[in-house]
């Protein structure tokens, strides 16, 4: 397994245990009075779910996976996957933190906060499609 | 990588982009305001990213890896119908929620994603099978 799948599948794997974190408060919160943050976590929840686990596990195991590019490029642009990851990465972790101020907060930086994570998530998915399209491939 | 397989993941990586696409308008829109309309995109979002990207990529992938019959699939119209089928009513369920007056399609949509993931299971049923089992 390559080094960069180790690294997308141990992110992945982070996010996930994240994620049922953020469904026990949310659960909590039904049943006890917890501070309001929580209620914000909401879309985070999902997010974490389906951008953080499923995406990058995804992601990590089609790099690995998926037919060879070239001989001297079996998996394409290392370069790119390490880009995918940092944006996907920097854009969730983003989205965790200034999504939930947007509601508490009405300063301008966290709206900025927000729609650069977007920008980043957007690149994220662009790049990993840009380097995998080649691969998916007759054999 | 089965020529069907290729189409199956294809397609999902292009649902994958535009399901991106549109949730990044969304989430921009929430942090910086471009206009209200833009939350109408929401159910073409999730439509996209869950049954365009993860439910097509898997189903392409099994297509792919599972067990075949010495050398051959079983019944690949079964999946081709399937991948037509899934594809049609990925874009009429999406773009019937996103015009909300289109109730219609929208059934018309989930229908077609039914009638796909059916074909499907009767296609990758046998194929589920021990090694040796010819089915």
């Amino acid at each position: 397994m390559p080094p960069l799948t180790r690294l997308f599948i141990k992110t992945a794997l982070a996010y996930f245990m994240t994620a049922l974190l953020v469904g026990l408060a949310l659960a909590a919160n039904v049943l006890f009075t917890l501070p309001p943050v929580v209620a914000a976590l909401n879309p985070i929840y999902f997010h974490l779910f389906m951008v953080g686990w499923v995406t990058e596990l995804i992601i990590g195991v089609a790099y690995w996976m998926f037919p060879k590019f070239t001989r001297a490029q079996p998996r394409g642009s290392e370069r790119l996957v390490r880009i995918t990851y940092i944006c996907l990465n920097i854009g969730l972790v983003l989205r965790l933190i200034a999504e939930p101020m947007l509601s508490f907060q009405t300063a301008r930086l966290w709206g900025w906060l927000v729609a650069l994570s977007a920008l980043l998530q957007w690149l994220a998915g662009l790049t990993f499609v840009v380097n995998i399209w080649p691969r998916v491939k007759e054999r | 990588m089965p020529r069907l397989s290729c189409w199956f993941v294809r397609s999902a990586l292009i649902h994958l982009t535009l399901g991106f696409t549109l949730g990044s308008l969304l989430l921009w829109n929430k942090g910086l305001p471009i206009h209200p309309l833009l939350w109408r995109l929401l159910p073409a979002h999730l439509e996209f990213l869950l049954i365009g990207w993860t439910v097509q990529l898997a189903l392409g992938v099994a297509f792919w890896i599972l067990p075949r019959f010495r050398t051959v699939r079983g019944h690949e119209r079964l999946a081709w119908l399937s991948f037509v089928l899934l594809n049609i009513g990925v874009w009429l369920a999406g773009l019937g929620q996103v015009f909300a007056a289109a109730n219609f399609v929208t059934l018309l949509g989930r229908g077609c994603e039914a009638w796909a993931l059916l074909a499907f299971v009767m296609h990758i049923w046998p194929r589920i099978k021990a090694p040796g089992v010819l089915g």
